[in-house]
């Protein structure tokens, strides 16, 4: 055999994967090779794949099990880490790991994009010398995820299995995209929590797809297939720059989408009525660009990418269609996450604010709902890209503040017409002022007597009393929003502070 | 068999539909009122109402069984 044959025959042979058997088994379950995968995320498959020979002279371990290299999405160059569950069930040895940290520091370097692609069984016992502990180990694997983290987007992909330690890979990451019924994630195994602590429970029960997607919120999305788990990491990294040095790319698609309902006709004029915030959205934003980021986990409040004439921009927008559009720890949460990782990346905010408040009660008071609030507060005031707060409709206590309230440095707040600010409703106020002598009057007088002050509170808390105060900087007529938004965006569009001097806050985790 | 559950805890202010309706997931079942707002609760499955748990003024708590849904 000449060189050029050994080496052709040796080519081939790696880029099979593993044996037969297990790309069967795989195909049973829905899954797809892990060279189709890389064929279908980028523009042209990889352009270039280093250590591709890894471990070559073991014989039954191609690449080691998986696959790092560069190729382009959206014609940008994006870095990739694959698994290769066809090997040792994708599992870590010296070399995966090793593979994993350079294709990491090259991102690094080169300041672009880094995708996980993760279908993995977790360490090789066998190789945990070398693989687990030391300062090329495992842990820096994270330790390396963390120092890119908000220095080049960090997108997960979550096709199988993320077990153990592994399961910090989607933890680190900006995105997890899970497939349903494949993907899991856990720190023990169902097996280890019967043996050690007497839990007897099924993997989707404690670590599937769908309870990390509505449930736990370690997930952020949960798709049907590869190929849609796929087709959305594209979607989405066309919202970002490669880096948070550059301003996010413009879109040439900029109409927003034909509607038989108008903004005004789609929110309810009584405060207390249920409506759907997508629908609004849909009147501001470009065709077709929402991209909900944790669609199912938290839904009393919507967090997406979207465009506003071709331009990114991060909404956080209350959903009264749930739980009232009540703020609670889990959305809190969520909307502290997403925050950060818009403003990370320059992607202007957009905070579409009709909130009751923040939940209140022994449940949440138990779950540290004061905690969890003050991590949106946080992450709410600094940001330092454009900011912008709508009052759709009413604003009360602290909800005012979550949702990019005056006192937080937004670049504008606007209301609508029949928009209320307030330390709450008008309801509660009078309850909460008047309970007593509520209480002490003639029943037939008490109806009367709540009209009378609800009526004088609401006066008090006029919209137009607020404007004069210059608490609102604009009072909009609401079909109007989406010329409003387009032209404040452009003008703040340089925007460049730094919110204060320090090393790091000391963030109410 | 499907149960519909309280997302938050608050009264039943309204009940939309009775035992023996036919609801399509999605469509609101009852509306609860709860911090001043009104809370609709979809079923998320398509069925009869076999059985309704509660009856307006009551209070139920985040998890509470609101009906069944067959």
């Amino acid at each position: 055999m000449s060189f050029i044959e050994e080496l052709e025959q040796r080519v081939e042979t790696i880029k099979q994967g593993g044996k037969e058997k297990y790309h069967l088994a795989n195909t049973e379950k829905g899954k797809l090779f892990v060279r189709k995968r890389l064929e279908l995320l980028f523009d042209e498959d990889l352009d270039i794949e280093d250590a591709f020979f890894a471990n070559c002279m073991a014989g039954d371990l191609p690449s080691d099990g998986v696959v790092t290299g560069i190729g382009k999405i959206n014609g940008q160059n994006v870095c990739v880490m694959a698994n290769d569950s066809t090997v040792k069930a994708g599992s870590w040895g010296k070399r995966t790991v090793e593979k994993i940290l350079r294709i990491q520091e090259t991102a690094l370097n080169l300041e672009i994009p880094i995708i996980y692609l993760v279908d993995s069984a977790g360490a090789r016992i066998t190789d945990q010398i070398e693989m687990f502990p030391g300062r090329r180990g495992a842990g820096r694997i994270f330790h390396n995820q963390i120092k890119l983290s908000g220095r080049v987007p960090q997108l997960c992909l979550l096709f199988g299995p993320s077990a153990a330690g592994g399961a910090y890979i989607p933890a680190f990451c900006d995105v997890v995209v899970m497939v349903e019924g494949n993907a899991s994630m856990y720190l023990g195994s169902p097996r280890m929590a019967e043996k050690v602590i007497g839990e007897k429970v099924s993997l989707e029960e404690m670590g599937g797809a769908r309870m990390h997607c509505t449930v736990s919120g370690v997930g952020d999305v949960l798709v049907k297939t590869e190929e849609e788990a796929i087709a959305y990491a594209r979607k989405y990294l066309g919202y970002f720059p490669p880096n948070f040095r550059n301003k996010p790319p413009e879109s040439a698609q900029k109409a927003v989408k034909a509607s038989d309902k108008t903004i005004t006709e789609i929110v309810p004029e009584n405060q207390n009525a249920a409506f759907n915030m997508i629908e609004l959205i849909e009147q501001v934003i470009d065709e077709d660009s929402l991209v909900e980021v944790k669609k199912e986990f938290a839904k009393e409040l919507i967090t997406g990418l979207a465009r506003i004439n071709g331009r990114s921009v991060g909404i956080i927008a209350n959903q009264p269609r749930v739980k009232g559009g009540v703020l609670f720890t889990d959305s809190a949460d969520k909307a502290a996450k997403f925050i950060q990782l818009c403003n990370a990346f320059n992607i202007p905010l957009l905070f579409l604010t009709d909130v009751p408040g923040f939940m209140i009660g022994t449940k949440v008071e138990r779950e540290g709902i004061i905690r969890h609030g003050a991590k949106m507060l946080a992450s709410m005031s600094e940001a330092t890209v454009p900011k912008i707060s709508v009052i759709v409709r009413k604003a009360y206590g602290a909800g005012l503040y979550a949702m990019a309230g005056p006192a937080f440095e937004p670049d504008s707040v606007l209301a609508f017409p029949n928009a209320q600010i307030a330390v709450m409703g008008p309801e509660a106020a009078v309850n909460a002022v008047y309970a007593k002598r509520i209480a002490e009057l003639p029943e037939e007088e008490r109806n009367a007597f709540i009209k009378e002050k609800q009526d004088a509170y609401k006066d008090e808390i006029d919209i137009y009393r607020l404007a004069s105060e210059m608490v609102v900087d604009d009072i909009i007529h609401p079909d109007r929003l989406r010329e409003e938004l387009i032209k404040r965006y452009e003008i703040y569009e340089d925007k460049n502070l730094t919110f204060t001097e320090r090393k790091h806050g000391v963030y109410p985790v | 068999m499907e149960k519909i559950v309280a997302s938050m805890a608050g009264n039943v202010w309204k009940i939309v539909k009775n035992e023996g309706d036919v609801v399509s997931s999605g469509e609101d079942v009852v509306i609860l009122e709860s911090m001043k707002m009104e809370i609709p609760i979809p079923a998320e499955a398509d069925g009869v109402i076999k059985e309704l748990k509660v009856a307006e003024g009551d209070f139920v708590n985040e998890g509470d069984e609101i009906a069944i849904i067959e």
